[in-house]
Protein backbone atom coordinates (compact mmCIF):
# COMPACT_ATOMS: atom_id res chain seq x y z
CA UNK A 1 0.00 0.00 0.00
CA UNK A 2 2.77 1.92 -0.20
CA UNK A 3 1.82 3.88 -3.41
CA UNK A 4 -1.63 4.30 -2.17
CA UNK A 5 -0.38 6.45 1.26
CA UNK A 6 1.42 8.61 -1.01
CA UNK A 7 -1.59 9.15 -2.93
CA UNK A 8 -4.22 9.40 0.11
CA UNK A 9 -1.31 10.81 2.69
CA UNK A 10 -3.00 11.92 6.48
CA UNK A 11 -3.90 15.73 5.55
CA UNK A 12 -5.87 14.65 2.44
CA UNK A 13 -8.00 11.74 4.45
CA UNK A 14 -8.23 13.94 7.33
CA UNK A 15 -9.81 16.25 5.28
CA UNK A 16 -11.77 14.24 3.35
CA UNK A 17 -13.52 13.38 6.58
CA UNK A 18 -13.67 16.46 8.11
CA UNK A 19 -13.53 19.20 5.40
CA UNK A 20 -13.12 22.84 6.66
CA UNK A 21 -15.63 25.29 5.46
CA UNK A 22 -18.26 22.60 4.41
CA UNK A 23 -21.45 24.35 3.66
CA UNK A 24 -23.72 27.30 1.97
CA UNK A 25 -23.26 30.70 3.18
CA UNK A 26 -27.02 32.50 3.64
CA UNK A 27 -25.32 35.89 2.11
CA UNK A 28 -23.10 35.79 -0.73
CA UNK A 29 -21.47 37.74 -3.51
CA UNK A 30 -20.95 34.77 -6.07
CA UNK A 31 -21.98 30.83 -5.74
CA UNK A 32 -21.21 28.66 -8.62
CA UNK A 33 -21.88 25.13 -8.97
CA UNK A 34 -18.82 22.88 -11.25
CA UNK A 35 -19.53 19.15 -12.14
CA UNK A 36 -16.96 16.76 -13.86
CA UNK A 37 -19.00 15.34 -16.55
CA UNK A 38 -16.86 12.72 -16.50
CA UNK A 39 -17.53 10.96 -13.19
CA UNK A 40 -20.84 13.18 -12.17
CA UNK A 41 -18.95 14.69 -9.55
CA UNK A 42 -20.02 17.83 -8.35
CA UNK A 43 -18.82 20.91 -6.35
CA UNK A 44 -20.63 23.89 -5.03
CA UNK A 45 -18.31 27.15 -3.83
CA UNK A 46 -20.03 29.59 -1.94
CA UNK A 47 -18.12 33.47 -1.64
CA UNK A 48 -18.31 36.82 -0.21
CA UNK A 49 -16.11 39.30 -1.55
CA UNK A 50 -15.26 42.98 0.19
CA UNK A 51 -12.90 45.21 -0.78
CA UNK A 52 -11.57 43.12 -3.53
CA UNK A 53 -10.90 40.30 -0.09
CA UNK A 54 -12.13 37.51 -0.05
CA UNK A 55 -13.92 37.26 3.13
CA UNK A 56 -15.80 34.42 3.26
CA UNK A 57 -15.92 31.07 1.15
CA UNK A 58 -17.35 27.74 2.01
CA UNK A 59 -18.37 24.57 -0.34
CA UNK A 60 -20.89 21.63 -0.86
CA UNK A 61 -19.59 18.79 -2.87
CA UNK A 62 -20.55 15.05 -3.71
CA UNK A 63 -17.19 13.83 -4.98
CA UNK A 64 -14.32 11.55 -4.01
CA UNK A 65 -11.54 12.31 -1.34
CA UNK A 66 -9.21 13.93 -3.77
CA UNK A 67 -11.50 17.16 -4.99
CA UNK A 68 -13.21 17.16 -1.20
CA UNK A 69 -9.74 17.72 0.30
CA UNK A 70 -9.06 20.24 -2.47
CA UNK A 71 -11.91 21.95 -1.95
CA UNK A 72 -11.48 22.21 1.89
CA UNK A 73 -7.91 23.10 1.52
CA UNK A 74 -8.98 25.82 -1.00
CA UNK A 75 -11.44 27.22 1.31
CA UNK A 76 -8.97 27.59 3.94
CA UNK A 77 -6.07 29.15 1.93
CA UNK A 78 -8.12 31.90 0.03
CA UNK A 79 -10.07 33.67 3.15
CA UNK A 80 -7.97 37.38 3.28
CA UNK A 81 -7.13 36.91 -0.19
CA UNK A 82 -7.56 38.81 -3.60
CA UNK A 83 -8.75 36.99 -6.46
CA UNK A 84 -5.35 37.87 -7.79
CA UNK A 85 -3.45 36.28 -5.13
CA UNK A 86 -6.24 32.95 -5.29
CA UNK A 87 -4.98 33.07 -9.06
CA UNK A 88 -1.58 32.68 -8.17
CA UNK A 89 -2.05 30.02 -5.56
CA UNK A 90 -3.88 28.31 -8.38
CA UNK A 91 -1.03 28.64 -10.91
CA UNK A 92 1.32 27.06 -8.26
CA UNK A 93 -1.11 24.13 -7.44
CA UNK A 94 -1.17 23.38 -11.05
CA UNK A 95 2.71 23.41 -11.47
CA UNK A 96 2.90 21.50 -8.47
CA UNK A 97 0.96 18.48 -9.74
CA UNK A 98 2.18 18.35 -12.79
CA UNK A 99 5.82 18.10 -12.08
CA UNK A 100 7.84 17.99 -8.72
CA UNK A 101 9.09 21.53 -7.37
CA UNK A 102 12.70 22.35 -7.82
CA UNK A 103 14.52 21.91 -4.61
CA UNK A 104 14.65 24.47 -2.37
CA UNK A 105 11.67 26.35 -3.73
CA UNK A 106 9.18 27.50 -1.39
CA UNK A 107 5.95 25.57 -1.20
CA UNK A 108 4.67 28.03 1.39
CA UNK A 109 1.68 29.28 -0.35
CA UNK A 110 0.27 25.69 -1.10
CA UNK A 111 -0.24 25.14 2.55
CA UNK A 112 -1.91 21.35 3.11
CA UNK A 113 -1.99 21.11 -0.52
CA UNK A 114 1.82 20.42 -0.83
CA UNK A 115 -0.17 16.67 0.46
CA UNK A 116 -0.96 16.13 -3.08
CA UNK A 117 2.26 15.38 -4.74
CA UNK A 118 0.64 11.72 -4.91
CA UNK A 119 -1.50 12.41 -7.74
CA UNK A 120 1.21 13.57 -9.84
CA UNK A 121 1.42 9.63 -10.50
CA UNK A 122 -2.61 9.86 -11.18
CA UNK A 123 -3.14 11.85 -14.21
CA UNK A 124 -6.70 10.48 -14.25
CA UNK A 125 -7.06 11.99 -10.80
CA UNK A 126 -5.55 15.65 -11.20
CA UNK A 127 -8.69 16.46 -12.20
CA UNK A 128 -10.21 15.77 -9.05
CA UNK A 129 -7.77 18.20 -7.73
CA UNK A 130 -8.17 21.29 -9.74
CA UNK A 131 -11.96 20.63 -9.99
CA UNK A 132 -13.41 22.65 -6.89
CA UNK A 133 -10.46 25.61 -7.79
CA UNK A 134 -11.61 25.44 -11.70
CA UNK A 135 -14.99 26.13 -10.28
CA UNK A 136 -13.90 28.70 -8.20
CA UNK A 137 -11.78 31.18 -10.54
CA UNK A 138 -12.85 30.06 -14.00
CA UNK A 139 -16.60 30.73 -13.49
CA UNK B 1 -17.75 -26.91 -14.35
CA UNK B 2 -17.42 -28.18 -17.94
CA UNK B 3 -15.10 -25.79 -19.45
CA UNK B 4 -11.14 -24.85 -18.59
CA UNK B 5 -11.48 -21.56 -17.69
CA UNK B 6 -7.33 -21.67 -17.30
CA UNK B 7 -7.03 -22.72 -20.93
CA UNK B 8 -10.00 -20.03 -21.57
CA UNK B 9 -7.69 -17.12 -20.45
CA UNK B 10 -4.52 -18.01 -21.97
CA UNK B 11 -6.49 -17.41 -25.29
CA UNK B 12 -6.64 -13.59 -24.27
CA UNK B 13 -3.10 -12.26 -24.01
CA UNK B 14 -3.82 -9.21 -22.12
CA UNK B 15 -4.70 -11.17 -19.25
CA UNK B 16 -1.20 -12.39 -18.47
CA UNK B 17 -0.30 -8.33 -17.58
CA UNK B 18 1.01 -7.01 -14.88
CA UNK B 19 -0.48 -3.85 -13.17
CA UNK B 20 2.48 -3.27 -11.36
CA UNK B 21 4.15 -6.39 -9.62
CA UNK B 22 0.33 -7.65 -9.43
CA UNK B 23 -1.24 -9.60 -12.14
CA UNK B 24 -4.21 -7.86 -13.68
CA UNK B 25 -7.75 -8.33 -12.34
CA UNK B 26 -9.62 -7.39 -15.26
CA UNK B 27 -13.45 -6.76 -13.88
CA UNK B 28 -14.48 -4.39 -16.02
CA UNK B 29 -16.23 -5.86 -18.81
CA UNK B 30 -19.53 -3.87 -19.13
CA UNK B 31 -17.23 -1.39 -20.97
CA UNK B 32 -15.35 -3.64 -22.94
CA UNK B 33 -14.48 -6.98 -23.13
CA UNK B 34 -10.87 -8.29 -24.11
CA UNK B 35 -10.13 -9.81 -27.13
CA UNK B 36 -8.89 -13.35 -27.71
CA UNK B 37 -5.80 -14.40 -29.86
CA UNK B 38 -7.93 -15.56 -32.88
CA UNK B 39 -9.43 -12.00 -33.06
CA UNK B 40 -6.27 -10.52 -32.96
CA UNK B 41 -5.42 -12.77 -35.58
CA UNK B 42 -8.28 -11.91 -37.97
CA UNK B 43 -7.22 -8.18 -37.39
CA UNK B 44 -3.44 -8.36 -38.36
CA UNK B 45 -4.30 -10.72 -41.18
CA UNK B 46 -6.97 -8.79 -42.54
CA UNK B 47 -4.34 -5.63 -43.22
CA UNK B 48 -1.55 -8.39 -44.06
CA UNK B 49 -3.48 -10.04 -46.83
CA UNK B 50 -6.48 -8.99 -47.66
CA UNK B 51 -6.87 -5.01 -47.23
CA UNK B 52 -8.95 -3.29 -49.89
CA UNK B 53 -12.48 -1.63 -50.19
CA UNK B 54 -15.11 -2.88 -50.76
CA UNK B 55 -18.10 -3.09 -53.51
CA UNK B 56 -15.87 -1.21 -55.82
CA UNK B 57 -12.78 -2.67 -57.25
CA UNK B 58 -12.94 -5.67 -59.86
CA UNK B 59 -9.40 -6.27 -58.68
CA UNK B 60 -8.61 -9.71 -56.32
CA UNK B 61 -7.54 -7.89 -53.25
CA UNK B 62 -11.09 -5.80 -53.55
CA UNK B 63 -13.51 -8.78 -54.46
CA UNK B 64 -11.44 -10.38 -51.26
CA UNK B 65 -12.02 -7.77 -48.82
CA UNK B 66 -15.98 -7.54 -49.97
CA UNK B 67 -16.36 -11.18 -49.82
CA UNK B 68 -14.93 -11.15 -46.41
CA UNK B 69 -16.95 -8.73 -45.36
CA UNK B 70 -20.02 -9.69 -46.68
CA UNK B 71 -19.18 -13.27 -44.98
CA UNK B 72 -19.27 -11.30 -41.75
CA UNK B 73 -22.85 -9.92 -42.45
CA UNK B 74 -23.81 -13.51 -42.64
CA UNK B 75 -22.66 -14.76 -39.50
CA UNK B 76 -23.77 -12.19 -37.75
CA UNK B 77 -27.47 -12.67 -39.09
CA UNK B 78 -27.08 -16.10 -38.05
CA UNK B 79 -25.85 -15.21 -34.51
CA UNK B 80 -28.41 -13.10 -33.73
CA UNK B 81 -31.01 -15.59 -35.91
CA UNK B 82 -32.21 -12.89 -38.21
CA UNK B 83 -33.94 -14.28 -41.39
CA UNK B 84 -31.76 -12.52 -43.47
CA UNK B 85 -28.15 -10.83 -43.57
CA UNK B 86 -30.03 -8.34 -45.48
CA UNK B 87 -31.11 -7.34 -41.87
CA UNK B 88 -27.87 -6.39 -40.59
CA UNK B 89 -26.64 -3.14 -40.85
CA UNK B 90 -22.90 -2.47 -39.71
CA UNK B 91 -22.27 1.00 -37.85
CA UNK B 92 -19.83 1.79 -35.44
CA UNK B 93 -21.56 0.82 -32.41
CA UNK B 94 -24.95 1.14 -30.46
CA UNK B 95 -24.81 4.46 -29.83
CA UNK B 96 -24.81 5.22 -33.73
CA UNK B 97 -27.15 2.13 -34.34
CA UNK B 98 -29.61 3.89 -32.02
CA UNK B 99 -28.84 7.43 -33.45
CA UNK B 100 -29.46 5.89 -36.67
CA UNK B 101 -32.95 4.41 -36.12
CA UNK B 102 -33.99 7.61 -34.39
CA UNK B 103 -33.00 10.15 -37.09
CA UNK B 104 -34.24 7.45 -39.99
CA UNK B 105 -37.10 5.79 -38.56
CA UNK B 106 -38.01 8.25 -36.17
CA UNK B 107 -38.46 11.17 -39.06
CA UNK B 108 -40.56 9.37 -41.46
CA UNK B 109 -43.09 7.44 -38.97
CA UNK B 110 -42.92 9.72 -35.82
CA UNK B 111 -44.50 13.14 -35.78
CA UNK B 112 -45.39 15.23 -33.29
CA UNK B 113 -47.35 14.65 -30.34
CA UNK B 114 -46.99 10.74 -30.79
CA UNK B 115 -44.83 9.50 -28.09
CA UNK B 116 -41.79 7.57 -27.70
CA UNK B 117 -40.90 5.24 -24.43
CA UNK B 118 -37.57 4.48 -22.64
CA UNK B 119 -36.74 3.65 -19.46
CA UNK B 120 -34.97 5.33 -16.46
CA UNK B 121 -32.03 2.26 -16.85
CA UNK B 122 -31.46 3.42 -19.90
CA UNK B 123 -27.65 4.59 -20.75
CA UNK B 124 -26.85 7.59 -21.96
CA UNK B 125 -26.86 6.53 -25.38
CA UNK B 126 -30.89 5.51 -25.69
CA UNK B 127 -31.86 8.87 -24.08
CA UNK B 128 -30.41 11.50 -25.71
CA UNK B 129 -30.74 10.40 -29.01
CA UNK B 130 -34.81 10.48 -28.48
CA UNK B 131 -34.62 14.09 -26.09
CA UNK B 132 -32.58 15.69 -29.61
CA UNK B 133 -35.22 13.78 -31.72
CA UNK B 134 -38.22 14.85 -29.54
CA UNK B 135 -37.22 18.27 -29.41
CA UNK B 136 -36.27 18.54 -33.60
CA UNK B 137 -40.29 16.66 -33.81
CA UNK B 138 -42.04 17.65 -31.63
CA UNK B 139 -42.75 14.32 -30.43
CA UNK B 140 -42.96 13.73 -26.50
CA UNK B 141 -40.50 11.33 -24.56
CA UNK B 142 -42.39 9.07 -21.78
CA UNK B 143 -40.26 7.20 -19.14
CA UNK B 144 -40.58 3.56 -17.77
CA UNK B 145 -39.70 4.14 -13.72
CA UNK B 146 -37.86 1.61 -12.02
CA UNK B 147 -38.37 -0.23 -8.67
CA UNK B 148 -35.78 -0.28 -5.49
CA UNK B 149 -34.43 -3.64 -6.67
CA UNK B 150 -33.78 -1.87 -10.13
CA UNK B 151 -36.40 -3.63 -12.47
CA UNK B 152 -38.86 -1.59 -14.64
CA UNK B 153 -42.13 -0.86 -13.30
CA UNK B 154 -44.36 -3.11 -15.83
CA UNK B 155 -47.61 -1.72 -14.13
CA UNK B 156 -46.71 1.98 -15.20
CA UNK B 157 -45.29 0.85 -18.78
CA UNK B 158 -48.71 -0.22 -19.38
CA UNK B 159 -49.87 2.73 -18.07
CA UNK B 160 -48.22 4.22 -20.25
CA UNK B 161 -48.30 2.67 -23.79
CA UNK B 162 -51.50 3.75 -25.87
CA UNK B 163 -52.21 4.27 -29.34
CA UNK B 164 -49.66 7.87 -29.46
CA UNK B 165 -46.81 5.14 -28.69
CA UNK B 166 -44.69 4.74 -31.77
CA UNK B 167 -41.94 3.39 -30.52
CA UNK B 168 -40.57 1.34 -27.23
CA UNK B 169 -36.32 1.40 -26.96
CA UNK B 170 -35.16 -0.19 -24.20
CA UNK B 171 -31.94 -1.97 -23.01
CA UNK B 172 -31.85 -5.44 -23.08
CA UNK B 173 -29.34 -6.06 -20.09
CA UNK B 174 -28.56 -2.49 -17.93
CA UNK B 175 -24.98 -1.77 -17.81
CA UNK B 176 -25.21 -0.11 -14.66
CA UNK B 177 -27.38 -3.06 -12.81
CA UNK B 178 -26.78 -5.98 -14.65
CA UNK B 179 -30.93 -5.96 -14.62
CA UNK B 180 -32.09 -8.22 -17.79
CA UNK B 181 -35.73 -7.26 -18.95
CA UNK B 182 -38.82 -8.72 -19.60
CA UNK B 183 -38.55 -7.72 -23.33
CA UNK B 184 -40.56 -10.60 -24.35
CA UNK B 185 -43.65 -9.11 -22.58
CA UNK B 186 -42.29 -5.75 -23.10
CA UNK B 187 -42.44 -6.63 -26.98
CA UNK B 188 -46.02 -8.16 -27.10
CA UNK B 189 -47.62 -5.28 -25.20
CA UNK B 190 -46.04 -2.84 -27.15
CA UNK B 191 -46.91 -4.41 -30.85
CA UNK B 192 -50.42 -5.06 -29.27
CA UNK B 193 -50.73 -0.68 -28.82
CA UNK B 194 -49.20 -0.83 -32.29
CA UNK B 195 -45.68 0.81 -31.09
CA UNK B 196 -42.13 -0.78 -32.69
CA UNK B 197 -39.61 -1.95 -30.82
CA UNK B 198 -36.07 -1.22 -30.16
CA UNK B 199 -33.80 -3.03 -27.78
CA UNK B 200 -30.55 -1.94 -26.94
CA UNK B 201 -28.66 -5.38 -26.79
CA UNK B 202 -24.88 -3.74 -25.86
CA UNK B 203 -24.34 -5.98 -22.66
CA UNK B 204 -26.78 -9.10 -23.48
CA UNK B 205 -25.13 -10.31 -26.66
CA UNK B 206 -21.86 -10.50 -24.77
CA UNK B 207 -23.32 -12.71 -22.25
CA UNK B 208 -26.10 -15.07 -23.30
CA UNK B 209 -27.67 -15.74 -26.80
CA UNK B 210 -30.19 -13.84 -28.69
CA UNK B 211 -32.84 -14.71 -31.24
CA UNK B 212 -34.18 -11.43 -32.87
CA UNK B 213 -37.02 -13.64 -34.13
CA UNK B 214 -37.88 -15.33 -31.08
CA UNK B 215 -38.09 -12.13 -29.21
CA UNK B 216 -40.26 -10.47 -32.26
CA UNK B 217 -38.06 -7.07 -31.89
CA UNK B 218 -37.99 -4.73 -34.58
CA UNK B 219 -34.91 -3.33 -33.93
CA UNK B 220 -31.99 -4.66 -32.13
CA UNK B 221 -28.32 -2.84 -31.91
CA UNK B 222 -25.17 -4.01 -30.10
CA UNK B 223 -21.29 -3.07 -30.32
CA UNK B 224 -18.75 -5.26 -31.13
CA UNK B 225 -16.29 -4.35 -28.35
CA UNK B 226 -18.35 -5.79 -25.70
CA UNK B 227 -18.55 -8.81 -27.68
CA UNK B 228 -14.66 -9.43 -27.49
CA UNK B 229 -14.13 -7.66 -30.91
CA UNK B 230 -13.02 -4.53 -32.19
CA UNK B 231 -13.70 -0.91 -31.05
CA UNK B 232 -15.99 0.76 -33.83
CA UNK B 233 -18.19 -1.85 -35.44
CA UNK B 234 -21.67 -2.56 -34.50
CA UNK B 235 -24.96 -3.84 -35.89
CA UNK B 236 -28.53 -2.90 -36.44
CA UNK B 237 -30.68 -5.50 -36.51
CA UNK B 238 -34.22 -4.37 -38.06
CA UNK B 239 -37.02 -6.37 -39.58
CA UNK B 240 -36.74 -5.98 -43.26
CA UNK B 241 -39.63 -4.71 -44.60
CA UNK B 242 -39.19 -1.75 -41.42
CA UNK B 243 -35.72 -0.99 -43.12
CA UNK B 244 -36.79 -0.79 -46.81
CA UNK B 245 -39.20 2.07 -45.79
CA UNK B 246 -37.36 3.51 -44.10
CA UNK B 247 -34.80 6.63 -45.50
CA UNK B 248 -30.78 6.67 -45.31
CA UNK B 249 -29.28 7.92 -42.30
CA UNK B 250 -26.39 9.74 -43.63
CA UNK B 251 -26.01 10.50 -47.14
CA UNK B 252 -22.41 9.35 -49.51
CA UNK B 253 -20.51 6.52 -51.30
CA UNK B 254 -21.76 3.20 -51.67
CA UNK B 255 -25.16 3.78 -50.39
CA UNK B 256 -26.86 4.82 -54.02
CA UNK B 257 -28.13 3.29 -56.41
CA UNK B 258 -27.43 6.17 -58.74
CA UNK B 259 -26.63 9.75 -58.26
CA UNK B 260 -27.83 12.53 -60.41
CA UNK B 261 -28.52 16.05 -60.01
CA UNK B 262 -32.17 15.75 -60.95
CA UNK B 263 -32.43 13.24 -58.41
CA UNK B 264 -30.95 9.79 -56.43
CA UNK B 265 -31.81 6.98 -56.11
CA UNK B 266 -30.62 4.58 -52.88
CA UNK B 267 -29.63 1.33 -52.46
CA UNK B 268 -31.95 -1.17 -51.10
CA UNK B 269 -31.16 -2.42 -47.41
CA UNK B 270 -28.91 -2.82 -45.99
CA UNK B 271 -26.45 -0.71 -48.42
CA UNK B 272 -28.66 1.97 -48.03
CA UNK B 273 -27.89 2.69 -44.31
CA UNK B 274 -23.67 2.01 -45.04
CA UNK B 275 -22.67 5.69 -46.63
CA UNK B 276 -18.60 5.89 -46.85
CA UNK B 277 -16.51 3.18 -46.38
CA UNK B 278 -16.89 1.16 -43.51
CA UNK B 279 -14.69 -0.57 -40.64
CA UNK B 280 -14.27 -3.81 -42.80
CA UNK B 281 -11.32 -5.31 -40.37
CA UNK B 282 -13.85 -4.59 -37.66
CA UNK B 283 -16.53 -6.67 -39.10
CA UNK B 284 -14.59 -9.44 -40.45
CA UNK B 285 -13.08 -9.51 -36.82
CA UNK B 286 -16.65 -9.36 -35.24
CA UNK B 287 -17.70 -12.46 -37.23
CA UNK B 288 -13.90 -13.91 -35.80
CA UNK B 289 -15.46 -13.00 -31.80
CA UNK B 290 -18.61 -14.83 -33.21
CA UNK B 291 -17.35 -17.86 -34.28
CA UNK B 292 -14.86 -17.54 -31.02
CA UNK B 293 -17.98 -17.86 -29.01
CA UNK B 294 -19.75 -20.29 -30.90
CA UNK B 295 -16.98 -22.78 -30.65
CA UNK B 296 -17.62 -22.71 -26.60
CA UNK B 297 -20.40 -24.31 -24.79
CA UNK B 298 -22.72 -21.46 -24.14
CA UNK B 299 -24.92 -22.90 -21.83
CA UNK B 300 -21.57 -24.03 -20.00
CA UNK B 301 -20.30 -20.26 -20.19
CA UNK B 302 -23.62 -19.02 -19.17
CA UNK B 303 -23.74 -20.83 -15.88
CA UNK B 304 -20.23 -20.18 -15.22
CA UNK B 305 -20.77 -16.49 -14.97
CA UNK B 306 -23.93 -17.19 -13.40
CA UNK B 307 -21.57 -18.47 -10.25
CA UNK B 308 -18.91 -15.87 -10.70
CA UNK B 309 -22.01 -13.27 -10.50
CA UNK B 310 -23.32 -15.37 -6.85
CA UNK B 311 -20.15 -15.61 -5.34
CA UNK B 312 -19.31 -11.73 -5.78
CA UNK B 313 -22.49 -11.29 -4.40
CA UNK B 314 -22.56 -13.17 -1.46
CA UNK B 315 -18.69 -12.15 -1.22
CA UNK B 316 -19.31 -8.20 -1.46
CA UNK B 317 -22.26 -8.48 0.42
CA UNK B 318 -19.84 -9.64 3.61
CA UNK B 319 -18.30 -6.49 3.66
CA UNK B 320 -19.09 -4.07 6.22
CA UNK B 321 -20.63 -0.73 5.03
CA UNK B 322 -21.03 -1.78 1.13
CA UNK B 323 -24.22 -1.72 -0.61
CA UNK B 324 -25.33 -3.57 -3.22
CA UNK B 325 -27.28 -1.45 -6.83
CA UNK B 326 -29.47 -3.89 -8.62
CA UNK B 327 -30.71 -7.18 -7.19
CA UNK B 328 -33.10 -8.27 -9.50
CA UNK B 329 -33.50 -12.20 -9.83
CA UNK B 330 -32.54 -11.89 -13.53
CA UNK B 331 -29.04 -10.33 -14.11
CA UNK B 332 -26.14 -10.35 -16.00
CA UNK B 333 -23.23 -10.98 -14.28
CA UNK B 334 -21.88 -7.83 -12.88
CA UNK B 335 -22.26 -5.77 -9.37
CA UNK B 336 -22.35 -2.25 -8.60
CA UNK B 337 -21.78 -0.88 -5.26
CA UNK B 338 -21.23 1.74 -3.21
CA UNK B 339 -19.07 2.01 0.08
CA UNK B 340 -20.13 4.14 2.90
CA UNK B 341 -17.41 6.88 3.69
CA UNK B 342 -15.72 6.20 0.55
CA UNK B 343 -16.68 7.88 -2.99
CA UNK B 344 -16.41 5.26 -5.44
CA UNK B 345 -13.19 6.72 -7.37
CA UNK B 346 -11.49 6.14 -4.37
CA UNK B 347 -12.63 2.79 -4.09
CA UNK B 348 -11.53 2.01 -8.21
CA UNK B 349 -8.24 3.79 -6.88
CA UNK B 350 -7.31 1.40 -4.04
CA UNK B 351 -8.62 -1.56 -6.26
CA UNK B 352 -6.37 -0.37 -8.98
CA UNK B 353 -3.63 -0.34 -6.72
CA UNK B 354 -4.16 -4.03 -6.25
CA UNK B 355 -4.34 -4.23 -10.17
CA UNK B 356 -8.06 -5.13 -10.33
CA UNK B 357 -9.91 -2.76 -13.24
CA UNK B 358 -13.39 -1.43 -12.05
CA UNK B 359 -15.23 0.88 -13.17
CA UNK B 360 -16.44 4.26 -10.50
CA UNK B 361 -19.18 6.61 -11.93
CA UNK B 362 -22.30 7.14 -13.29
CA UNK B 363 -21.63 4.70 -16.24
CA UNK B 364 -23.98 6.92 -18.55
CA UNK B 365 -27.20 6.43 -16.19
CA UNK B 366 -27.76 9.38 -14.39
CA UNK B 367 -31.05 9.51 -14.50
CA UNK B 368 -30.89 5.86 -13.06
CA UNK B 369 -28.65 6.72 -10.43
CA UNK B 370 -30.19 9.64 -10.11
CA UNK B 371 -33.45 7.73 -9.17
CA UNK B 372 -31.47 5.67 -5.89
CA UNK B 373 -30.18 9.19 -4.87
CA UNK B 374 -26.48 8.60 -5.33
CA UNK B 375 -24.00 10.35 -7.74
CA UNK B 376 -21.75 7.65 -8.58
CA UNK B 377 -21.01 3.55 -8.03
CA UNK B 378 -17.96 1.22 -8.16
CA UNK B 379 -19.10 -1.73 -10.87
CA UNK B 380 -16.94 -5.18 -11.22
CA UNK B 381 -18.64 -6.74 -14.04
CA UNK B 382 -17.28 -9.98 -15.29
CA UNK B 383 -16.89 -12.12 -18.53
CA UNK B 384 -16.31 -15.82 -18.98
CA UNK B 385 -12.76 -15.50 -18.22
CA UNK B 386 -13.04 -14.40 -14.58
CA UNK B 387 -12.46 -16.35 -11.74
CA UNK B 388 -13.67 -16.94 -8.10
CA UNK B 389 -9.93 -16.28 -7.24
CA UNK B 390 -10.11 -12.75 -8.74
CA UNK B 391 -13.16 -12.01 -6.73
CA UNK B 392 -11.82 -13.28 -3.63
CA UNK B 393 -8.71 -10.58 -4.41
CA UNK B 394 -11.54 -7.75 -5.08
CA UNK B 395 -13.05 -8.73 -1.87
CA UNK B 396 -9.75 -8.66 0.24
CA UNK B 397 -8.61 -5.50 -1.51
CA UNK B 398 -12.16 -4.17 -0.41
CA UNK B 399 -12.09 -4.93 3.01
CA UNK B 400 -8.88 -2.61 3.27
CA UNK B 401 -10.83 0.54 2.08
CA UNK B 402 -12.39 -0.08 5.33
CA UNK B 403 -8.94 0.82 6.92
CA UNK B 404 -7.45 3.14 5.11
CA UNK B 405 -10.64 6.02 5.09
CA UNK B 406 -11.94 4.97 8.77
Amino acid sequence: MSDLTQLYQDIILGHNKRPRNYGSLDEFTGKVEKNNPLCGDEVTVYWKIKNDQISEITFTAQGCAISRASASIMTDLLVGKTIEEANIVFEKLRLYLSEEPPEGSSMECLGDLVAFSGVRDYPSRVKCAVLPWIAFLES
Amino acid sequence: MSFDVGKIRGEFPILATQVGKKPLVYLDNAATTQKPQEVIDVLDDYYAETNANIHRGVHHLAEKATEAYEQARREVGQFINASSENEIVFVRGTTEGINLIANSFGNKFIQEGDEVIISTMEHHANIVPWQLFCEASGAVLRVIPVTDSGELEMSAFNDLLSERTKLVSVVHASNSLGTINPVKEIIEKAHAAGAKVLLDGAQAVGHFPVDVQDLDCDFYVFSGHKLFSATGIGVVYGKYALLESMPPYQGGGDMISRVSFGGTTYKEPPGRFEAGTPHISGAIALAASIRYLEKQDRTALLAYEHELLDYATESLSEIEGLKIYGTAPEKVSLVSFTMEGTHPHDVATVLDADGIAVRAGHHCTQPLLQRFGIPATARASFAFYNTREEIDKLARSLAKIQVLFA
